[in-house]
């Protein structure tokens, strides 16, 4: 199943924050969204997943998705939106609740996305006991358990500390490695985005505009080899320099609210 | 040679000085028994100057004199009489104010209409005193226990709804927006996410309605009953039974306590992960 940004235009009242943009997300690829802060990355990806209705464009999907897919594009949010109510096995199994899944069915699916994501011990906790990164585990392991095709990550790993944002970094390299599941991959972080990406979209400054798409030309694996780190580097000096000047900009801007 | 008071460098061998600790105070913490002291300590003193004589027992019965004017009470029968018929007129009055309140309350927190024309009229209606009712319900209702019971209902109505429509305000949206990006339907949101969000607000919001119910019983029994314990107490006012009129006073200070554990408890089992 593909994912297709078509035209997509947004604003809010007399704000412009996306112009046209387009670009397709390929079955099991990952696309990178980068860009100045305020440039519409999170705005874009709310539309792709259908929460927020763009000004004119549509997000569209093609082809059909996995036949075991129960939420084709399932998002992983910044701020991790648990159930503070909820223990870390009913946050996991609250997406399938209303599916015509039965209670085995569901409880296997729980267990399968807990075990993949290690959370097998915490089960019963609740959200507030739990570090920064376990929470993003909890955010990704529920997302794991609708079976998605594309996941939509809007910042998942800003709210964390670097060391935390590692581990999950190689959590995230390690599930996307087989390329059964896609993702678009919202991030400021230029780092994220190069080892991440099969592809980064650079956008401009609001209202953003794909300034360039730059591909990486590696395998995740690769990257992960110390040989590959100056290529790396590398390739986040060239996306730097294609939106350090807007970023200052953007940083140096009154807000508008 | 340098101006060391000019540029602020110490020499290795001057003495040193501790850094004064300035982070005291505002950290009040209450300690267990504290306040059960005080207030056997205030009891004992009134106890001790009505029985030496230094307050008229007309105006301020002692201590023990309260005690045995509710073990009299207990035993003739006309507590339980008393009691049983406020805790009635509570009890259903809160109830069906309780429940209305969340209805509508509800009902404003999620639809636009409800919203434009329920905070109008809860606007226009909740800041009237509703005891001032009464007359108007006993009008409409006749003598019976139905105005009380309205009165009791009305006023609880109001607070609940208000609490409840601000709770669910509260609910954080990217719940709701993490659940509809799951497809979750719209009763689920409600059921799953919406109402144990708002449940904090509503708990909150059963404290000021139960002390609303005990003011209104109170008041509407003394404008107009034969039983219960606002009755009693104004009967044994124009009698001067200060100790009867105490003992009234002191069960509707348990009853409040008792209230207030309760809800505690609820809290407590309800709300467990905060």
């Amino acid at each position: 199943m593909d994912l297709i940004a078509s035209h997509i235009t947004h604003r809010f009242g007399d704000l412009a924050v996306l112009d046209d943009v387009s670009f397709t997300v390929g079955a099991g690829e990952v696309v990178a969204i980068v860009g100045p802060s305020g440039c519409g990355k999170s705005t874009l990806l709310s539309i792709l997943g259908g929460l927020l209705q763009p000004t004119s464009g549509a997000p569209e999907l093609r082809g059909a998705p996995p036949a075991d897919s129960l939420n084709p594009l399932t998002f992983v949010f910044q701020d991790f939106a648990l159930l503070p109510w909820a223990t870390v096995e009913e946050n996991v199994e609250f997406p399938l609740l209303h599916t015509k899944l039965s209670a085995a069915q569901r409880r296997a699916l729980v267990e399968d996305a807990l075990r993949r994501t290690g959370l097998t011990d915490f089960r019963q906790t609740y959200p507030k006991q739990l570090s920064g990164g376990m929470r993003q585990r909890v955010g990704i392991s529920r997302a794991l358990a609708v079976r998605p095709a594309i996941l939509l990550m809007d910042e998942p790993l800003s709210a964390l500390d670097s060391q935390t944002r590692e581990l999950l970094l190689e959590d995230f390299i390690r599930l996307l490695a087989d390329g059964g599941m896609g993702a678009v991959y919202v991030t400021h972080n230029l780092e994220e985005a190069a080892r991440l990406a099969d592809r980064i979209v650079v956008l401009s400054r609001r209202p953003g505009r794909i300034r360039e798409v730059v591909p990486v030309p590696m395998t995740r694996a690769e990257r992960g080899k110390a040989a590959a780190r100056e290529k790396l580097l590398a390739l986040q000096n060239q996306i730097w320099s294609l939106i350090r000047n807007e970023a200052i900009d953007a940083e140096r801007e009154v807000q508008h609210a | 040679m340098l101006d060391r008071a000019a540029t602020g460098t110490a020499a290795k061998d001057e003495p040193t000085r501790r850094v004064h600790f300035r982070g005291a105070g505002f950290v009040p913490a209450s300690s267990r028994y504290g306040g059960w002291i005080a207030l056997g300590f205030v009891i004992a003193i009134w106890q001790a100057a009505g029985s030496a004589g230094l307050v008229n027992a007309l105006f301020l019965p002692t201590p023990s004199a309260i005690v045995r004017a509710i073990y009299q009470l207990a035993v003739s029968g006309a507590l339980w009489q008393h009691v049983s018929a406020s805790l009635l007129r509570i009890g259903v009055g809160w109830l069906l104010g309780t429940a209305a309140g969340i209805a509508v309350g509800f009902a404003i927190g999620l639809s636009r209409l409800a919203r434009s024309v329920g905070i109008t009229f809860i606007s226009a209606l909740f800041p009237i005193p509703k005891i001032a009712l009464l007359p108007l319900l006993i009008l409409w209702l006749g003598i019976g226990e139905e105005p009380k019971i309205a009165t009791i209902a009305l006023g609880v109505f109001f607070s609940t709804a208000i609490s409840v429509y601000s709770g669910v305000d509260a609910v954080p949206r990217n719940l709701i927006r993490m659940a509809q990006s799951f497809n979750v339907p719209f009763a689920t949101i409600v059921r799953k996410v919406i109402w144990p969000g708002a449940l904090p607000a509503i708990l909150a919001g059963f404290r000021i309605t139960a002390s609303v119910a005990l003011l209104l019983v109170v008041s509407a029994e003394m404008i107009g009953a034969q039983y219960g314990i606002g009755a009693f107490v104004l009967q044994a006012g124009n009698l001067m039974q200060t100790d009867q009129l105490l003992a009234g006073v002191v069960i509707l200070s348990v009853f409040g306590l008792v209230v207030g554990k309760v809800i505690g408890w609820l809290e407590m089992r309800l709300l467990h992960w905060r």
